[in-house]
């Protein structure tokens, strides 16, 4: 194994014994993440029940059972691209200097972070695996059965890509600290922010054209809409290679962003902290 | 050759002036006052491989400072620097192999996890051939008295514990220059003693070079043979520790202890009385009467035993710390 795949793989290992290390804590924040689901499931129902019978009344072609399909797929999409604690981690790091282990030593912060974060998910999947299983097992009849290998392939693809997305943009919101020290309103505005422009709250396909044409150019739409549409077969194979493809193009372009944004933060970094 | 070369290295701080009070912080959303901040100002040395140099001065003098820039944790605002032929702000990681740089109270171990995880991290960023990192880690651990505790959380550890800790952390990778700031802060007598003691000993074996900051004389004394004192972001001495007290101390010290238990009334017209323990007194005295005082003593009065020394290190840096322009004071010996 080459130097740099030693490091990656020793970060991951190192991050995964972190995680579990305080296990109570972390599985009960693991399956408390369900309850939002179960709301929005008789959220949905209360509404789609309040306009007529519930198994054949359609709100811009999604029926009752659609829209619990995209809200679970939303959740797994979710499951991906969020990110907890990583901004304000990374503001932290900058405001009380412990950023400087990353500096004084042979390591790049970004690739650092990154796997530390995938650590955290690998554990975060192996431990809601069961449950998630479960909640898709209770709830298959809202599903119109598997969907194909290649949606399969490219739910797998989106879900990667939503990863990616949601790690760029909130490592890029954390490296903003460099300039602004405090980060947490900026967190607060990207998260009102995304629960909208991400399809979280509600399917972006519902949204007017003007408003959907511009939503469907930014990154966000990634981080639950597009897994989500993916897997429930949404697009036909073009619409899904050039869906990805910008995709990809994101991750380059916040990939660069964040990159440019390390450099010009660390000129001006005072080393705060003592 | 120098291993770190410094040449007129200075960096200002633009820092937000904020006033007290409500109605300024509103004010601050409209305009703000900024003061520049002279952090360090054309400071220049050189340090030779090997040395272990005290950089010494007061709180905001400027040391931690020119130790992040040493580290690369900041870029200066002038002049340059080299440490092992590198320019430190361009952080190439050739150079962020060959130091370390350990900050006392700033920790570099993952706080949740037992040490040993740290240092096989360690391993990997740094490459450190299994077998040669083993017998490191043995060495160190068992230099440090810690062999023990690697496998208990790090956040289970005492302050002094961890900071021997961060040591390791530091030196698996056999750094050839170390840059330590304040690394017995915050610690016990005894953690000091056992820092201080390894450090010595570690500092010896690795002919590292060492550029340590503390506030603890006892530290400097006990490592350092040259010390650099910095103020305001000023060099005010560069030299051997020993000179700083003939450079910088007018007086010395005669203990007298007079036979009987008074001390007479008179002494004070001998100098100036530091400590009055009866029989016992302690008179500071300028240098250059010392013989003449003495002899004046012991002429008048029956003595018991009798002993000259330097003021404390400390007292004397002390003092030359709030001294703001002129270094030398009068009747100083440079």
């Amino acid at each position: 194994m080459s130097p740099s795949l030693r490091i990656k793989w020793c970060i991951l290992r190192t991050s995964i014994a972190e995680r579990l290390a305080y296990r109570a804590d972390f599985a009960f924040a693991t399956l408390i993440r369900f309850l939002p689901i179960v709301t929005q499931v008789f959220l949905w129902g209360a509404i789609y029940q309040a306009t007529g019978p519930q198994d054949t009344r359609v709100i811009n072609a999604y029926t009752y059972r659609d829209m619990v399909a995209y809200s679970l797929l939303v959740m797994v999409g979710r499951a991906f691209s969020s990110m907890p604690g990583l901004t304000t981690g990374i503001a932290r790091d900058i405001r009380d200097g412990t950023i400087k282990k990353f500096l004084t030593q042979p390591v790049d912060m970004l690739d650092y972070l990154f796997w530390h974060r995938v650590a955290h998910k690998l554990v975060y999947y192996v431990i809601a695996f069961v449950p998630f299983a479960i909640v898709f097992w209770l709830c298959g009849s809202y599903f119109k059965g598997w969907p194909g290998a290649w949606t399969l392939l490219g739910g797998a693809v989106s879900l990667v890509l939503a990863f990616l997305i949601g790690f760029l943009i909130e490592s890029l919101m954390g490296l903003v600290a460099f300039w602004f020290l405090e980060v947490s309103s900026l967190v607060f505005v990207y998260m009102l922010l995304s629960y909208f422009l991400s399809g979280h709250m509600l399917p972006l396909d519902w949204l007017p054209a003007p408003i959907n044409d511009w939503i469907q150019l930014l990154p966000f739409k990634y981080l639950a809409f597009v897994p989500a549409a993916v897997l429930l077969e949404k697009y036909n194979h073009q619409q899904l290679a050039l869906e990805l493809g910008l995709g990809f193009a994101w991750v380059i372009v916040l990939y660069l962003l964040n990159r440019l944004a390390l450099a010009r933060g660390l000129r001006r970094y005072s080393a705060y902290g003592g | 050759m120098p291993i770190i070369e410094v040449n007129n290295l200075a960096k200002h701080y633009h820092v937000y002036q904020k006033r007290a009070g409500w109605l300024a912080s509103l004010r601050g959303l409209f305009h703000r006052d900024y003061k520049q901040v002279q952090a360090v100002r054309d400071v220049s040395f050189q340090i030779e491989r090997g040395e272990m140099v005290a950089f010494l001065g007061p709180n905001g003098a400027g040391k931690t400072t020119t130790l992040k820039l040493l580290s690369g944790l900041i870029y200066p605002t002038s002049g340059t620097a080299t440490v092992l032929g590198y320019v430190p702000w361009q952080r190439d990681n050739a150079y962020r192999r060959r130091f370390s740089l350990v900050m006392g109270q700033k920790n570099q171990l993952w706080w949740d996890l037992p040490a040993q995880e740290s240092f096989i991290l360690h391993r990997e960023i740094y490459s450190i051939e299994p077998v040669q990192f083993q017998r490191r880690l043995d060495e160190l651990t068992d230099l440090l008295e810690v062999r023990k505790l690697v496998s208990q959380p790090v956040r289970e550890l005492s302050l002094g514990e961890r900071m021997r800790m961060e040591l390791i952390a530091a030196l698996l990778h056999s750094p050839e220059v170390l840059l330590l700031d304040e690394p017995t802060i915050g610690l016990d007598v005894v953690s000091q003693r056992k820092v201080q003691g390894f450090l010595r000993h570690y500092q010896v074996e690795s002919q590292m070079t060492v550029l340590l900051t503390s506030h603890y004389m006892k530290d400097v004394e006990a490592l350092c043979r040259r010390a650099i004192i910095i103020n305001e972001g000023e060099i005010k001495h560069d030299g051997p520790l020993a000179e700083i007290l003939d450079r910088f101390s007018s007086v010395k010290q005669i203990q007298l202890q007079f036979a009987g238990t008074e001390i007479p009334a008179d002494v004070e017209k001998y100098g100036r009385v530091v400590e009055r323990i009866p029989p016992r007194v302690k008179l500071e005295v300028p240098r250059q009467e010392i013989p003449k005082v003495l002899a004046a003593l012991l002429d008048r009065y029956v003595i018991e035993d009798v002993g000259v020394q330097e003021r404390p290190l400390e007292e004397v840096i002390a003092e030359l710390f709030v001294r703001k322009d002129n270094p030398t004071p009068p009747g100083g010996t440079t």
